[in-house]
């Protein structure tokens, strides 16, 4: 089996392949589904209405994207430059806890400066905690993989210490959580009596940012020269070192801004299961999105369907809500070949092993 | 090389119709081909003609859209180096295809005992190495890791490869490319030492003199065809140059001249990058001249480019640019002081090729103001700028916005060229500039080192190739061990006397620490 | 007892090599991987489905063996499927094994949630009893601590003994040491470097089955959510502290359970005065300096994480 690359990728191939991924996903978790006895249709019927069937569902859904949104193009901007950031859990944590420290009364501040000030202390908090395995990488040349993954078990633990002790809330009835941010902290919803914030808002002005960014700055030009072939960047005279350290800031920057409006926009309070995943979500978010700003968008609200989509439909159907992350799972898988295949050719030879 | 001695003996290697095509391009278009028992044949052809791909398709890396290959009779199985290698076809790559990290002993025996097998006979291998290596003069330590081994001895472990597997008919790519002048001569008597145990040998290069040195018979590829084939006796280098070239390509060849000021000094510097390094490396280059630097692959010559272009910071002494003793050492500070780098490796240092020619043209300027406002770049100008250079140096890509791997290796230097030497450079370092392309990009980049000089400017040559050095430098000079040689004038110095200098005669006798 | 007494009672040695057991499993197979030039990010799920597979046969009657083995297929499936993605079809290594740790984790706890959609308290099962060692398992300290262990604890230890000889004394291991080091001069030799890296990805994955089972079948007796907890994660960085070697690779899983079991009985002492998550914080930071410490003299597999196409020279 060999590959071959493409001359030509006609539109057929640049959307029908992803689709046909997604399909495949979707018929392998009717298989799985099949295995606990309910019909197929009815549970993906029941995704679909749970998700996308009423205002409240698609708000819902809208809801859920948003941390996905921070995390994905944390992500994003991260593996552009080839640096491996799997550690948006904990720079969303980090944010989460700066928002608290600040915005639970230290900072009698109105909203207009409360907000933007709660926002630079979250991308705070998550830079500098990607900038130490970074740093690692670029001065000791220790793979980020792994740090970035151990600190996510290491900032868990922190928030726990820190709820069971300095930010504890006094009026808590004992529940590791913290005291709620002060009213000024909070995002305003936007639609009256639903759950969506104006944390969505500010998503998508992050996602355009990123894009003008990437388009338009020298540090997008630099960040993709670095991702693509460092040495020949450092060759011309790109300073990677720095590159990749601008990088670490602007993503964990993003995923820190995850925590600060899941706190200030829907939750009120830091708690230990502030984050279902979503610094690992981001990871098939950004992929989805072939790694550009204004995809994550859509593959967040695509991402973010299928759990709200299952969580709905678990509670009629009895079908465990896990089927959600192993859809998610294998879209993420099925979408990165079906990306490499409109790529490349695969040829089969019938004789010889060529 | 007399041509009748092998003329009656039969055929053991017989390719027939080998058409290989990439795509659009075909490599190969209908080659035929035979080879006798006994018999040295030389591949001759410019880079690019196709003889490496054709050898690969002998050897089982690739598969051919059409033909067949036959040896000593039998088909052999196609796409397969295992079966090949079986049939008896050795192969020492150019690159030698040897992991580094592993011992002689490791390299060698792989591949030799079935993989279900629950030990490994080293004792025996281990012997059998040594014996293979007292017979045809090739001898090494099995136990040494290949890493620690000159280039020579390298080659020695790849011939020995070969030998291991009961080779008989072996291919040798290139095999000169990286050997002194008297390590040629003595590869050559080797190879006549195999044959006279019957051994065939098929021999590809792209230097006549060697071809007409060792070899029987030559065959020559052009274009991906098999244009002549001549015996060796009665061929003469003008007709296997046209043979080769297929039109009359002006050589380079500049009448050595003194340089005025200098406009690059070294002084003392001494630098480390893994495991070479520089000793008190002095060089004074001037304006107007091209100063050569000659030597053997891994002497220190790629560090030496590095440290000149701000890639590497050196531990010692100091360098003066254009009259200024630079404190910084960066690749900015180079380029910012009128200098122009060729890098060794187009694919890995010279460009990004993932992207488009537009982003490549502008990585040393990105910043500057003729690109970058508040940090934004103005993709017009550089998309300008890119169409400028394509125009100027006649570089074939299909349009700015394609990605540079697109391009030829020719183009893709042509297109680097045009990127540092757009603003006039006053120092220009080529490190290697001509390595991998075809007779006419050599011509063209020699053309345009030869109207830089003229201009003035000073350029700093380092080359594996002598020829190449001593049609172009003004003066010449030598680095072994991470030491340079003074330089000496071009009309001072023959071949000879550089092959013996690159394996360290004429340099000091320094103390026990030293190397 | 105070800190340092603690260093010389049995149980604190025994705990150490109980802890380091999964871990030994998991660091050898991700070295073989890793010695092929392929770096499998899937280790947490496969640890995690390992755990479960292993967990549901015996609770469905099998063997403890039996679930083992199970285990490690288990393993070597999941190791088919990155193999297959990342080396014929060349896709990047970092994303698909996490895409594996995600999928092979949420298909674990689907299937169990399916298999117990009521349970409060994990069902449990019956584990693996030590076996002590006769005679060896009387000396002090060093007897309960090596030779009072459970059988896979013994297997941990014969799987560094066949990897070391695997690698270093079979052609085999020659072969997947040359695919990692310069698959060029593998392909050259021979040697089908496609199959030799998925079958090494296989064989490792395997084992990292068994690692992951060992948590279910050995140390506890029930599968429970988070339970692998990042011991993956912390045995590729053990890969890279024991320098690719299977022989250092004990000596790390030895060292970081010693920790791990000092750490856990520190937390008894100075629990008044040190907050518990403190502690349990220790192994995963221990880790990260064991990589920066180890990362001037990495020695890696100079072909890890390059893809390979066939004839690209």
């Amino acid at each position: 089996m060999r590959l071959e690359p493409r001359g030509k990728r006609p539109l057929r191939i640049l959307i029908g392949y992803p689709v046909a991924a997604l399909a495949a996903s979707v018929v392998f978790c009717a298989l799985l589904v099949m295995l606990s006895g309910a019909s197929p249709f009815s549970v993906l019927g029941l995704m679909v209405k749970g998700a996308l069937g009423s205002q409240f569902a698609f708000l819902e859904t809208l809801t859920r994207a948003t941390p996905l949104i921070f995390t994905g193009l944390a992500v994003a901007v991260a593996f552009r430059a080839k640096l491996w950031n799997i550690g948006a859990e904990a720079q969303l944590y980090a944010g989460a806890v700066m928002t608290v420290v600040l915005g639970t009364g230290l900072l009698p501040l109105p909203q207009p400066i409360l907000i933007p000030v709660l926002m630079a202390a979250a991308m705070l908090g998550g830079a500098l905690v990607l900038s130490v395995p970074t740093f690692l990488k670029t001065r000791f040349g220790v793979d980020e993989v792994v740090t970035t993954l151990l600190l996510n078990f290491v900032a868990v633990l922190f928030v726990s210490m820190l709820l069971e002790g300095p930010l504890k809330d006094p009026m808590g009835l004992g529940w590791p959580q913290s005291r709620k941010v002060i009213p000024e902290a909070q995002l305003p919803k936007l639609v009256e009596g639903k759950r969506l914030h104006f944390g969505f808002v500010i998503a998508i002005a992050a996602a355009l940012v990123v894009w003008f960014i990437e388009r338009k700055a020298a540090l997008g030009y630099e960040m993709r020269a670095v991702g693509h072939n460092p040495k020949a960047a450092s060759f011309a005279g790109i300073p990677v070192s720095l590159v990749l350290a601008k990088t670490a800031l602007l993503s964990g920057g993003l995923a820190g801004l995850a925590g600060m409006t899941e706190v200030t926009g829907l939750k009120g309070n830091l708690t230990l299961d502030l984050s279902p995943g979503f610094g690992y979500t981001g990871i098939v978010v950004a992929m989805l999105a072939l790694l550009h700003p204004m995809g994550v968008i859509a593959a967040a609200i695509f991402v973010a369907a299928i759990f709200v989509g299952a969580d709905a439909m678990s509670r009629t159907a009895g079908v465990p809500s896990y089927i959600a992350h192993v859809m998610v799972a294998l879209s993420l898988l099925s979408m990165v070949t079906a990306v490499m295949l409109t790529r490349y050719r695969i040829r089969w030879q019938s004789y010889g092993r060529a | 090389m007399s041509g009748s001695d092998a003329g009656e003996h039969e055929i053991v290697l017989k390719l027939s119709g080998i058409t290989k095509r990439f795509g659009p391009l075909t490599a190969n278009d209908a080659i035929s081909l035979s080879l006798r028992r006994g018999e040295i044949v030389g591949l001759l052809g410019e880079n690019g003609a196709g003889k490496t791909t054709l050898m690969n398709i002998l050897f089982g890396h690739y598969v051919a859209e059409e033909g067949t290959i036959e040896i000593e009779g039998e088909p052999l199985q196609p796409g397969s180096p295992a079966a090949s290698i079986k049939a008896g076809v050795g192969m020492v790559h150019q690159h030698f295809a040897l992991a580094d990290n592993l011992t002689v002993l490791d390299n060698i025996v792989l591949g030799t005992e079935s993989l279900l097998s629950l030990s490994s006979d080293r004792g025996r291998a281990r012997r059998r190495i040594r014996e293979l290596g007292k017979t045809f003069g090739l001898a090494v330590d099995p136990d040494a890791t290949v890493a620690t081994l000159s280039v020579g001895e390298r080659q020695r472990v790849a011939i020995l490869k070969a030998l291991y597997r009961e080779a008989k008919i072996l291919i040798l790519d290139e095999p000169t490319a990286v050997l002194t002048p008297q390590e040629t001569a003595s590869l050559f008597e080797t190879l006549k030492r195999f044959v006279a145990k019957g051994l065939s040998i098929v021999f590809i290069s792209h230097k006549l003199h060697e071809i007409l040195a060792v070899c029987h018979r030559v065959a020559v590829l052009r274009g991906g065809k098999l244009v002549a084939e001549r015996d060796v006796a009665g061929a003469t280098r003008a007709e296997l140059a046209e043979l080769m070239v297929g039109r009359a390509i002006p050589q380079a060849k500049a009448e050595p001249q003194v340089g005025g000021a200098v406009a690059l000094h070294l002084h003392t510097v001494s630098a480390r990058k893994a495991s070479k390094y520089l000793h008190n490396v002095t060089l004074e280059l001037r304006a107007g001249e091209i100063l050569g630097i000659a030597g053997v692959s891994g002497n220190g010559q790629s560090l030496l480019a590095d440290v000149v272009g701000g890639v590497v910071a050196p531990k010692a002494g100091t360098i003066t640019l254009n009259g200024f003793e630079l404190t910084e050492i960066s690749p900015r500070v180079m380029v910012a002081g009128g200098m122009a780098r060729i890098p060794e490796d187009r694919h890995a240092e010279g460009l990004i090729t993932d992207m488009t020619v537009t982003e490549n043209v502008i990585s040393e300027s990105y910043r500057t103001s003729r690109f970058a406002k508040a940090g934004l770049i103005d993709w017009a100008k550089a998309r300008a700028f890119a169409q400028n250079i394509i125009g100027d140096y006649a570089v074939k890509c299909p349009s700015p916005e394609a990605p540079v791997r697109l391009l030829s290796g020719g183009n893709m230097q042509k297109l680097i060229l045009g990127r540092v030497m757009a603003n006039g450079p006053r120092v220009i370092l080529a490190n290697q500039p001509t390595r991998g392309l075809d007779v006419g990009a050599i011509s063209y980049v020699h053309g345009q080192l030869l109207a830089a000089r003229k201009r003035g400017a000073a350029i700093l040559l380092i080359s594996e190739d002598l020829d190449e050095l001593l049609s172009l430098a003004d003066r010449i000079a030598v680095m072994h061990r991470g030491r340079l040689s003074p330089p000496m004038l071009r009309s001072n110095v023959t071949i000879q006397d550089l092959g013996l200098m690159m394996v360290g005669h004429g340099f000091e006798i320094e103390s026990a620490d030293a190397a | 007892m105070d800190a340092l007494e603690i260093l010389f009672t049995a149980s604190l040695w025994a705990a150490a090599v109980r802890i380091a057991s999964p871990l030994i499993f998991a660091t050898l197979g991700e070295l073989i991987c890793e010695r092929a030039g392929v770096l499998n990010l899937g280790i947490e799920g496969i640890m995690t489905a390992g755990a479960f597979a292993g967990w549901l046969t015996v609770f469905l009657g099998g063997d403890l063996w039996l679930g083992v083995a199970v285990a490690a297929l288990t393993g070597a499936a999941f190791g088919l499927l990155h193999g297959f993605l990342v080396v014929p079809l060349g896709l990047s290594q970092h994303v698909t094994g996490i895409g594996i740790t995600l999928l092979a984790t949420s298909l674990s706890y689907y299937a169990y949630r399916l298999s117990f959609p009521q349970v409060t308290s994990p069902p449990r099962i019956e584990p693996f009893q030590p076996w002590p060692i006769p005679l060896l398992s009387d000396i002090p300290v060093i007897g309960e601590a090596l030779f009072r262990q459970t059988p896979l604890t013994y297997l941990a230890f014969v799987a560094v003994a066949v990897v070391a000889w695997l690698l270093y004394r079979t052609p085999a291991g020659l072969a997947i040491r040359t695919v990692g080091e310069n698959p060029q001069a593998a392909e050259a030799q021979g040697i089908d470097v496609i199959w030799v890296r998925i079958a090494a990805v296989m064989f490792g994955s395997a084992l990292m089955g068994i690692g992951g089972s060992f948590l279910t079948l050995s140390a506890f007796n029930s599968f429970f959510f988070e339970m692998i907890n990042g011991r993956g994660w912390i045995a590729v960085a053990l890969v890279v502290f024991g320098s690719w070697r299977p022989g250092k690779a004990l000596l790390g899983a030895f060292l970081f359970g010693a920790f791990d079991a000092y750490q856990l009985r520190l937390q008894q002492l100075a629990g008044a005065y040190v907050p518990y998550q403190v502690f349990l914080m220790l192994p995963f930071i221990l880790s990260i300096f064991a990589l920066i410490v180890m990362s001037r003299r990495a020695a890696y597999p100079r072909a890890l994480m390059i893809p390979y196409r066939k004839g690209e020279r």
